[in-house]
């Protein structure tokens, strides 16, 4: 049996235990503001917008996407071209903008918090052609040690942070927005 | 197998594209340069993260136990394979269960070091790599040649002509855009159809019996979250403690890779989706037997972000296939000799001990250090090239005698004086292929101070 094979030989030769340090918050000093999060979005090729600034939710995401038709969320806010109870995983490939409430921000690396609870299906933030997170403005917090110590990983069967939209630099470095994932990712602040 | 030398010396061949290389991982390690001076705390997170590998290694075996009985809590089926032949042949039985044929699998180091795609393609399964650069070198017949950008090595020209003839894009089409769209077309299908996914693991945490992947593409989780079952292949040491490690840990691992804040998705895996079937495989493959080697430990702290590749001076300039190693560079060089010894012995020559390596290293793994003691073991059991032994030999016993070495350093003084080049700069010479020697001086420094000192 292999398990006990790996745990007696990790027993044989493992280090004499060694302390766990304890992990500060390392709280900078300006708050998590909404114009941090914005700008270090930004650099990573998200687009940052605030809901109030286009008259609400669905006008922005009509506003920003107008030639994209299909649209899934599982928002009551807006017109969900594509049930998505009733659709399989597969189905959603046709989808060209999937708009999904996000929990939670991170100012230090523009990064979002999204569970299988927010998406219905979990392959939605990243088969759709184009993202929108909805995200409440006060749920934005400083860094990555803030954000662990607020969500709970295993909530759900699964949890993400999403940073950008989908981007590769296999090729000679160069950079190219829409690898496999979505082309752009907008996060629109409520 | 051929030295690391050698091939090294067959890169160097074209000096435009050595150079280009160079560049290349120079820039990467200059994103991650100004990455990490944008985060005050960053000298304390390498330490912290130093820290938290220290204590978990040394209850490896709990921790272990831990994360096996969470994530069978959470439905999960956990898998233990002894070595590579076992990964595989676990790994196969899990598809044949599911009559999975077609498999979609993401940037996995382990699953490369284990040679699975071969093992399964010769049971007549289809495995498709997802990740951009994997699949251009798949495509391309070849190993990756870096751990995070495995296709760092070739040209947008060769991914042009590669694409061309097996994904029919236009000929002489060379723009990464062009490119890289034709490949996200070709994978989604490949996606869709896909009755498996398999991923590597960045992280396993013990506490709630998840694992985390991270891509920059999406690749992972477009597989995981369309195929029926899903697979994630992980080494022992990938374990943290609890989430809140993954705090530090997240924010070491891009800022040190390509210098982004952040990956772009950071996926959290606790269970199956609906319907679906999730199943996790510990590997050792010979991971304990370096966790025994108190002098060697440390290296499996690394969490593979590639930073000491990116900034070592050896392994810019002759590339990542010259180390013929699934994992190259300086991390490589010390991990493999644990593997084996004789065939990988000239690896940890690969390398000017500047330390540069241990400098970049986000769990601060003393890289050079290894270096130098690996050579140690090398040369006590008798690895080392015959030309390099008996100069050493040489070496050792004109050092220990005053008489020789005064004779010796007389001798190559006149020599380098007075013998024509081409009798100096010989083939036996091998310092003076690429170099000037330096201009001797006229006297020792032992006949210098005789003549200026010691009266006084």
């Amino acid at each position: 049996m292999s398990k006990a094979h790996i745990l007696k030989a990790i027993q044989a030769a493992k280090p004499v235990p060694c302390p766990l340090p304890v992990v500060p918050v390392f709280e900078a000093e300006t708050p998590p503001t909404r114009e941090i999060f914005g700008s270090v979005a930004a650099q990573s090729g998200s687009r940052v917008v605030r809901a109030e600034d286009f008259v609400g939710l669905a006008t922005a995401v009509r506003t920003i996407y107008p030639k994209d038709i299909s649209i899934a969320t599982p928002l009551r806010a807006i017109q969900s071209d594509i049930d998505l109870q009733q659709a399989s995983p597969a189905d959603l490939n046709g989808v060209d903008v999937a708009v999904i409430p996000a929990q939670l921000g991170v100012a230090e690396n523009g990064a979002v918090w999204v569970t299988e609870a927010d998406c219905v299906h979990r392959v939605l933030p990243f088969i759709a052609q184009h993202l929108v997170l909805v995200l409440p403005e006060d749920r934005i917090v400083r860094n990555m040690h803030e954000a662990y110590a607020q969500i709970k990983i295993d909530d759900t069967g699964f949890g993400v942070f999403i940073a950008g939209p989908s981007k590769t630099a296999d090729i000679e470095q160069s950079l190219v927005i829409g690898a496999q994932g979505a082309r752009s990712l907008t996060i629109i602040l409520i | 197998m051929k030295e690391h030398a050698t091939k090294a010396a067959a890169f160097i061949q074209d000096e435009a594209r050595t150079n280009w290389h160079d560049e290349s991982l120079w820039f990467v390690r200059s994103k991650r340069d100004k990455a990490a001076h944008g985060i005050p705390e960053w000298e304390q997170l390498r330490e912290l993260a130093s820290q938290i590998k220290d204590h978990t290694l040394s209850h490896l075996d709990e921790y272990l136990e831990a994360f096996e009985a969470k994530a069978k809590e959470n439905g999960v089926t956990v898998h233990w394979a002894a070595d590579a032949a076992e990964h595989n042949r676990i790994v196969h039985s899990i598809l044949q269960e599911h009559n999975a044929r077609r498999i979609v699998k993401s940037k996995s180091m382990l699953t490369e070091e284990c040679g699975l795609n071969e093992y399964l393609e010769e049971q007549d399964m289809e495995v498709i790599d997802t990740d951009l650069g994997e699949r251009i070198i798949q495509l391309k017949e070849e190993p990756p040649s870096h751990i995070v950008m495995p296709a760092i090595h070739l040209k947008k020209e060769e991914v042009g002509e590669l694409f061309h003839q097996k994904l029919q894009t236009k000929k002489g089409a060379t723009d990464p855009q062009y490119l890289t769209e034709a490949a996200r077309q070709h994978l989604r299908q490949s996606f869709l159809q896909a009755d498996a996914a398999i991923t590597g693991v960045n992280f396993a945490i013990a506490e709630t019996g998840g694992v985390v992947v991270c891509t920059n593409e999406g690749n992972a989780d477009m597989g995981t979250h369309l195929a029926p079952l899903q697979i994630h292949c992980m080494g022992i040491e990938k374990i943290l403690p609890k989430a809140e490690h993954l705090g530090v840990f997240t924010r070491l691992l891009a800022r040190s890779a390509t210098g982004q804040p952040s990956t772009i998705f950071t996926s959290h895996h606790h269970k199956a989706k609906e319907g679906g079937a999730m199943h996790i495989v510990i590997v050792d493959n010979g991971r304990t037997t370096q966790l025994g080697r108190p002098d060697f430990r440390n290296s499996l702290k690394c969490i593979r972000c590639g930073a000491c590749m990116n900034t070592c001076p050896i392994y810019r300039r002759s590339g990542g296939h010259s180390y013929d190693s699934t994992v190259p560079g300086p991390i490589g060089s010390i991990l493999t000799p644990g593997i084996d010894l004789k065939k990988y012995s000239g690896l940890p020559f690969a390398s000017t001990l500047c330390g540069s390596c241990s400098d970049v290293c986000p769990v601060k793994i003393d890289i050079h250090e290894q270096l130098y003691k690996w050579r140690q073991i090398i040369a006590e059991e008798g690895h080392l090239p015959t030309a390099k032994k008996q100069s050493m030999v040489m070496a050792g016993k004109v050092l220990s005698r005053p008489g020789w070495y005064k004779m010796a350093g007389k001798s190559a003084r006149w020599v380098t004086r007075w013998l024509p080049r081409p009798l100096i700069y010989n083939p036996l010479n091998t310092w003076g292929k690429a170099r000037e020697l330096p201009e001797a001086p006229k006297e020792s420094f032992q006949e210098w101070y005789r003549k200026n000192r010691s009266a006084s």
